[in-house]
């Protein structure tokens, strides 16, 4: 049985620059294997600039953790491209390609985590990302114990896997920005309104159930995917990394919890009782059962 | 092969007599999808099996109009060799191209049919050329059709940074989201369009007439309700009214289809090499009268770019086969942004 690591994916939302420095430094403290670093949704928010998340990586290397640049999902312009290409060529810090753009970058120039949105879902892709460079994949949300058990007959040694294990889930990505658009301005003039929504803007269906946050050009479930009590059956399938998503609050408790239930010195129902008033909605399962993601299977 | 055109148009076909209007009506090539799901349209009574597939090469090639498949959705390990049999029966068949987004199908493809000519599909998701040059380094695809995200200028600078011709959709349904990075779903109803290659499966929707008015689920999730006399549509998931701070309203988009026919000369001057109809999954009737109008659009705007004038009768023709009656330029136009 392998030894389950713990991961702070990537920030997903947009905080004030003191907000994100202090949740950092909460951060480096807490028994956190890996820190994913660096602005995934939107090239528009600034607070903290390239050369601050390098800033940032590197004050938090020192605690020993593996620190990750993670590169932005959609790249629709040449500065887009020239961001990435600053990351791809950081030569200090290793780095998550989220886009095919990213791995083109880094083949052959320095091992890489192949992210989520590369939809790697079978073993002939993560064969050929492997040999591309590829020593880790984020398994895509999408994807259940039960085809990932299937491509994991076909992994490669030494290719480690990272699935997502807390948090509301990234369900897609638009040219749109739909935190602009509510409040009926453009993108290019969105007057930067998602900062005042550190956990996204929810939306309801029109009988009032929550159902997805805005965040932004993201799309997120509302409902928190939590797979604190399949942590045995992760470990039996062989997953080497847990991610867990950035929220604005109680974060550390939720980290905590996970590595208290890791270390056997308390249960997962009870860590999972605990929880509750820590999560930001409702929890769900379903993808990782092969069902709707916003279901919650009994374990 | 029409090789006088420089920008080729490309028509869905759900059916054999699709892909015949289609031919008929003036499509360069018709784009088409076996009965399963390895390809993005996967719905009851819809595609191709070979006899049909074969009928329909012929008929298109006889007429000088190329075949291109879609094998676009992205293998699962349990089910790979489908996909594999599914690239072996296209390039058997003697199609002019398969459409993938996978990058462990493009390889097998481009390792096992030397002369196959692949197109990177929408559904990779590649919308810079960074990307884009990927799959031509590794796989030596020939086209990549774009995702529905970028503006003109965005356009154009991908087009300057990589040999591969860009198609690009003109006309259809809408996906607000970026292809391939859309697990709404997939969240929703469990079936996905990455892997089971449908959306908003019909077999997930519910309506029922209630006293605030005909209300319309997926997966018991309200899309969307609408009063006596309103225009209802079909719930796809990013096409529905919710409510987001007490404000109710289409959050993602309104119900309404792409149509980029005023920007054809725009396009065509910017070195587009195809222009891309949604709707495999629409009537044959549909197909024939779009790709007839864009048939005459794009002889008009080809032989004379400066010159084009879009014509009312078109676009009154193309509004009233258009999603909820209404059209949109989507992200080719920046403020739709």
């Amino acid at each position: 049985m392998s030894t389950l690591k713990l991961s702070l994916g990537p920030l997903q939302y947009y905080w004030p620059r003191s907000r994100v420095t202090a949740f950092y430094e909460q951060m480096a403290r807490l028994p956190l294997d890996v820190i994913y670093l660096g602005e995934t949704v939107c090239a528009r928010r600034h607070e903290l600039r390239a050369a601050d998340w390098l800033a940032l990586a590197e004050d938090l290397a020192s605690t020993g953790k593996q620190i990750v640049l993670s590169t932005q999902v959609l790249l629709e312009s040449e500065p887009d491209v020239k961001a990435l290409r600053q990351v791809a060529e950081n030569g200090r810090f290793l780095v998550e390609a989220n886009d095919m753009g990213a791995v083109r970058l880094l083949q052959g120039r320095a091992p890489f985590v192949a992210g989520a949105t590369l939809n790697l879902f079978n073993g002939q892709s993560l064969r050929l990302l492997a040999r591309l460079g590829a020593m880790r994949w984020v398994v895509s949300p999408e994807i259940g114990a039960e085809k990932l058990a299937a491509i994991h007959a076909e992994r490669v040694a030494g290719v480690q896997t990272e699935v997502f294990g807390y948090g509301r889930l990234p369900l897609a990505y638009s040219a749109r920005c739909f935190t602009a658009r509510h409040f009926k301005l453009q993108k290019d003039v969105c007057e930067f309104r998602c900062i005042s929504f550190e956990d996204g803007l929810r939306l309801r269906t029109r009988d009032g159930d929550p159902f997805l946050v805005l965040n932004g050009i993201q799309t997120q479930s509302d409902r928190v995917q939590n797979l604190i009590d399949e942590l045995p059956s992760l470990q039996n399938m062989g997953v080497d990394i847990l991610r867990l998503s950035p929220q604005s609050r109680h974060m550390p408790q939720i980290v905590q919890l996970y590595r208290d239930v890791l270390n056997g010195t308390i249960s997962s129902l009870r860590a999972l009782d605990e929880m509750r008033a820590f999560m930001p909605a409702e929890r769900c399962n379903g993808f990782w059962y092969g069902k709707p993601g916003l279901i919650q299977e009994a374990a | 092969m029409i090789s006088s055109h420089k920008v080729e148009l490309v028509c869905p076909a759900g059916s054999l007599p699709a892909l015949r209007l289609a031919v008929d009506n003036g499509a360069d090539c018709v784009y088409v999808g076996f009965r399963d799901q390895t390809n993005a349209r996967n719905f009851a009574g819809l595609n191709f099996d070979d006899r049909a597939l074969n009928e329909g090469i012929g008929y298109a090639h006889a007429a000088g109009a190329q075949v291109f498949v879609a094998l676009n959705t992205y293998p699962q390990s349990a089910s790979w060799p489908q996909w594999t049999r599914a690239v072996d029966r296209a390039a058997d068949l003697g199609v002019d191209a398969v459409i993938m987004a996978d990058p462990g199908l493009m390889e097998y493809a481009a390792r096992t049919h030397e002369h196959l000519r692949l197109h990177l599909s929408v559904q990779g998701s590649a919308t810079n050329h960074e990307a884009i040059n990927f799959y031509y380094e590794h796989f030596g695809i020939r086209r990549a059709v774009l995702p529905r995200v970028l503006a003109l200028a965005q356009i154009r600078h991908v087009m300057a940074n990589t040999p591969v011709q860009i198609e690009v959709f003109g006309f259809g349904g809408l996906c607000v989201m970026v292809e391939g990075r859309c697990a709404l779903s997939a969240y929703t109803t469990g079936v996905s369009p990455n892997s089971d290659g449908a959306c908003s499966p019909a077999k997930a929707v519910r309506w029922e007439q209630t006293p605030r008015g005909m209300e319309v689920r997926l997966n018991e999730v309200l899309i969307d309700r609408f009063a006596q006399g309103e225009r209802a549509g079909y719930p796809t998931l990013c096409k529905g009214r919710f409510e987001v701070d007490e404000k109710l309203y289409y959050a993602f988009e309104e119900p309404a289809s792409l149509n980029a026919l005023e920007l054809l000369p725009e396009l065509v001057r910017a070195g587009i090499r195809a222009i891309k109809i949604e709707g495999r999954q629409r009537s044959p009737a549909y197909v024939a009268e779009v790709t007839r109008i864009w048939r005459q659009a794009l002889d008009a705007c080809l032989a004379d770019p400066d010159g084009f004038q879009v014509r009312s009768a078109w676009m009154g023709a193309l509004c009233g086969l258009s999603e909820g009656r209404s059209y949109t330029l989507g992200a080719f136009d920046r403020p739709w942004k």
